[in-house]
């Protein structure tokens, strides 16, 4: 876990060696290409970036009815305007008709940073996930991000990719993706942290940490929200008892709330989630916002703790 | 086919536009019956399609942006062949494939799903924009009411038909001068549509009577400036050829009674 990219960087060096191995992937983007990193795309194969200028409501649309030709647009922006402003697009031009267009929004939850609470979305997942036949997908790394990318050029139908602003650690290259399917990345006994997005590296940084306190923690990399891998959230929750679910987005509608529509009524253990808890975002440097909305890996460890107590 | 016999077709299609209607209890057919001769000219004399393979690859493409004038639109497809007129009785029915507004999963020929408005003329543009980049010779064609022009995202999509020089695409746009709760200058006047249009980059052409059959032929015929998104602005009647839903507001999104019904197909006979 040395280096360090962020997944908007890596989003954009793998749509520019997507664009080289399958000629149907267009892109577009609402004059973000700089910030969404789909510049990278534009550089190399600038016939097939679509500029839609700041109109994200089109920016959709226009995808939807490009996806009708055969084409796989990626349509991206800030999650914000995509997942937010757009919604309604999302919702009607492309699911409803299950057209085949990914949606890769960059610049989610508070990691954004200085930009302030306007621009931090924290109800991204909460939006997609409610929508039917809405593949919903946050990759925890460069490494994974990639593999997504090019697992959603595969797939057929709508979906979502959430991407962020900061750079962040990157794991082992070589360890599976596939949509759907949860990734264990730490075996533990006595509570199972399932986390997405940056909150994995924080997770595992806090397993670590709970280990000094005599506690043994699971860390699973639940990347894809929908479909949920139901089954390995299942065994784990049983296997661990205590359930603690890490993201950083509103604790309302994201990946706990995923998790606790598995296990209700199915499985009893003890559940917590972290994440914002129901308020907006503020400007900071990243690092420090982060702890502000208790999302660090000593935070995770502590309430983590409380939990177990609890 | 003559202009007589698609006159016949405009004269069936309103028929099954009061039918469908009255059967369901609901729908609207008052923007339905405004909009017959711009669908019945585009898809009889400008339209390569085929009712046979509604997917052909090489086939041209519309998008009903007015999305609530579904009826119109199922009796144009099936008049045309694209499924059988039987579905008509299933109109807004359950597991019926003729949804209250179109449902692109679910009608042979229809190739986006509309009804939430303000959105159609983006999924021409991407139709348009893709036709191009792929190096086809597909014509797009997109039908607009005049209330969704208040539809913010109708002008991002008509300034990008503009920067992207989609000569390929044809707007429609069915001015008849009502919405629901009343005209539209009543409403949210739209100004000055036809300079509006040409500011924003497009081909203009008005129509005096868009329901005019020989108008709306002319102006389908009338080839497209190279580079410039035309724009047929067609004047027409809400409710038209019925003479009690003619030009009346509340005929937007009402169905006919058994009496209402039987009087409207008294006066459209042939």
């Amino acid at each position: 876990m040395s280096e360090k990219i962020a997944t908007r960087e890596a989003y954009g060096n793998a749509l520019a060696e997507l664009g080289q191995v399958n000629d149907k992937v267009v892109v577009l983007d609402a004059d973000l290409a700089g910030a969404t990193k789909t510049g990278i795309f534009k550089k190399a194969f600038p016939h097939r970036f679509f500029d839609m200028g700041i109109a994200e409501a089109d920016l959709v649309a226009t995808a939807a009815g490009m996806s009708t030709m055969g084409l796989i647009p990626f349509a991206s922006t800030f999650a914000m305007f995509g997942a937010g402003r757009a919604y309604e697009q999302v919702r009607n031009s492309v699911a409803y008709p299950k057209f085949n267009v990914k949606l890769c929004m960059s610049h989610a939850g508070v990691s954004v940073g200085e930009d302030g609470g306007s621009h931090q979305c924290i109800e991204d997942l909460a939006l997609m996930r409610v929508i039917p036949g809405m593949t919903v997908i946050v990759p925890a790394d460069a490494s994974e991000t990639r593999k997504a990318v090019f697992a959603l050029a595969e797939m057929q139908g709508p979906a979502y990719l959430r991407l962020a602003r900061l750079a962040s650690p990157v794991f082992e290259e070589d360890y599976p993706f596939e949509i759907g399917k949860a990734n264990v990345l730490r075996e533990g006994t006595d509570v199972v942290l399932f986390a997405c997005g940056l909150m994995v590296s924080e997770s595992l940084a806090a397993a670590e940490l709970l280990r000094g306190n005599g506690v043994s923690a699971a860390v699973v990399n639940v990347h894809t929200l929908k479909p949920i891998d139901a089954e390995c959230v299942t065994r784990y929750a049983k296997q661990c008892g205590a359930v603690v679910t890490v993201e950083e987005h509103s604790v309302i509608g994201g990946l706990g709330d995923a998790v606790a529509d598995v296990l209700m009524g199915n499985v009893a253990c003890k559940f917590r989630k972290i994440g914002v808890q129901d308020r907006f975002g503020q400007s900071g440097k990243a690092a420090d916002v982060l702890r502000e909305y208790g999302l660090t890996a000593d935070q995770i460890a502590a309430e983590t703790l409380a939990s177990l107590k609890g | 086919m003559t202009t007589q016999s698609l006159s016949e077709v405009c004269r069936q299609v309103r028929r099954d536009i009061i039918n469908m209607t009255a059967n369901a209890g609901s729908g609207h057919p008052g923007g339905s019956l405004s909009a017959v001769e711009l669908m019945v000219g585009t898809f009889y004399t400008q339209m390569r399609v085929n009712p046979k393979n509604p997917q052909d690859p090489a086939r041209d493409r519309f998008v009903l942006s007015k999305g609530h004038a579904a009826p119109c639109y199922y009796g144009v497809l099936a008049e045309m062949g694209f499924f059988s007129r039987e579905e008509f009785q299933n109109f807004r029915q359950l597991h019926s494939i003729l949804q209250g507004h179109p449902d692109a999963k679910k009608v042979p020929g229809v190739d986006a799903s509309t009804g939430s408005l303000g959105q159609g003329v983006s999924i021409a543009n991407g139709m348009a924009l893709a036709a191009k980049h792929l190096g086809l010779d597909t014509k797009v064609f997109c039908l607009c009411g005049d209330g969704e022009c208040q539809e913010g995202q109708i002008w991002e999509a008509f300034m990008a038909a503009a920067h992207y020089h989609l000569d390929n695409l044809t707007v429609m746009i069915d001015w008849n001068g009502l919405q629901i709760d009343g005209t539209n200058d009543e409403v949210m006047s739209l100004g000055d549509l036809p300079a509006k249009l040409r500011a924003f980059g497009f081909d203009v052409v008005e129509l005096p009577d868009g329901n005019d059959l020989s108008q709306v032929l002319s102006a389908l015929e009338i080839p497209a400036l190279p580079g410039r998104p035309k724009c047929i602005l067609a004047h027409t009647v809400k409710g038209k050829g019925v003479s009690y839903m003619e030009n009346q507001v509340g005929w937007h999104g009402k169905a006919p009674n058994e009496e209402q019904r039987q009087q409207a197909l008294k006066e459209l006979e042939g």
